[in-house]
């Protein structure tokens, strides 16, 4: 399966070494790992607890991944996204991209994340020595997203 | 009848989780069960009123404020996503 969810941490270098050996044309591996940082709008976080939609989470993220391969000449994509509570320096989030040269791997990659901020349904919700507060979307992450909108970012390669 | 799903802030603001609910006439929308749903109280006026940022899913797929609903569909609302 190309996209995971799930409580459990992830082998980042057992991932990537998986799909470097699966084909021998590969050329370039891009991946993406996001992590919980102990800090948000200035507040310690000491946990955070992550929720999301079974099922649809997995359909959008497949559809999302779909659309990479839609868009560039890539090999392989992998996403796996964790849920449950984490704490500061846990990994959440894992994008890996495989492609014969790199230009088609780093812009699937960063495509998909910026998709996956805006388009998979899961929140995130922090736990601060104030209390807990649920995360805001930021507007930024929609202007990440639109910009692939456009056709500068559209090549295939 | 429909299921309807409510998840993270809203789940917790409305003090509940999903429901079942019996649609009262064909071509009921997204839009006209959002302005049911706001007149159940403060919470719910707030949460689906005038200038809601509520995303609604029907089926696992986005829905728009005119998207039809039909028996057996799976409704979902939620605030913004926040996940990566």
């Amino acid at each position: 399966m190309p996209v995971r969810v799930q409580i459990e941490d992830f082998d980042t270098g057992a991932e990537i070494d998986h799909m470097r050996q699966s084909r021998m044309d590969t050329g370039a591996i891009v991946s993406f790992v996001g992590q919980v940082r102990d800090t948000n709008h200035g507040s310690d976080v000491t946990a955070m607890t992550l929720e999301h939609y079974p099922g649809m989470t997995e359909k959008a993220l497949e559809e999302i991944v779909a659309q990479a391969k839609g868009r560039w000449d890539i090999f392989d994509a992998l996403v796996i996204h964790r849920v449950g509570k984490l704490q500061p320096t846990d990994q959440i989030v894992l994008v890996v991209v495989s492609s014969a040269h790199r230009g088609a791997a780093f812009a699937a990659c960063e495509f998909i994340m910026d998709y996956l901020k805006t388009e998979a349904p899961f929140w995130k919700k922090e736990q601060t020595s104030a209390g807990e507060r649920w995360v805001e979307a930021r507007s930024s992450d929609e202007v990440a997203r639109e910009r692939w909108n456009s056709d500068i970012n559209t090549y295939k390669q | 009848m429909i299921k309807i799903l409510y998840f993270a802030r809203l789940k917790e603001s409305l003090g509940k989780a999903s429901e079942e609910f019996q649609l009262p006439y064909q071509n009921f929308t997204i839009a006209s069960l959002m302005t049911l749903l706001s007149s159940r109280g403060e919470t719910w006026g707030r949460e689906f009123g005038q200038g809601s940022t509520l995303r609604a899913a029907i089926n696992y797929d986005v829905a728009r404020e005119e998207s039809i609903l039909k028996d057996g569909d799976e409704v979902a609302f939620f605030p913004p996503v926040t996940g990566g």
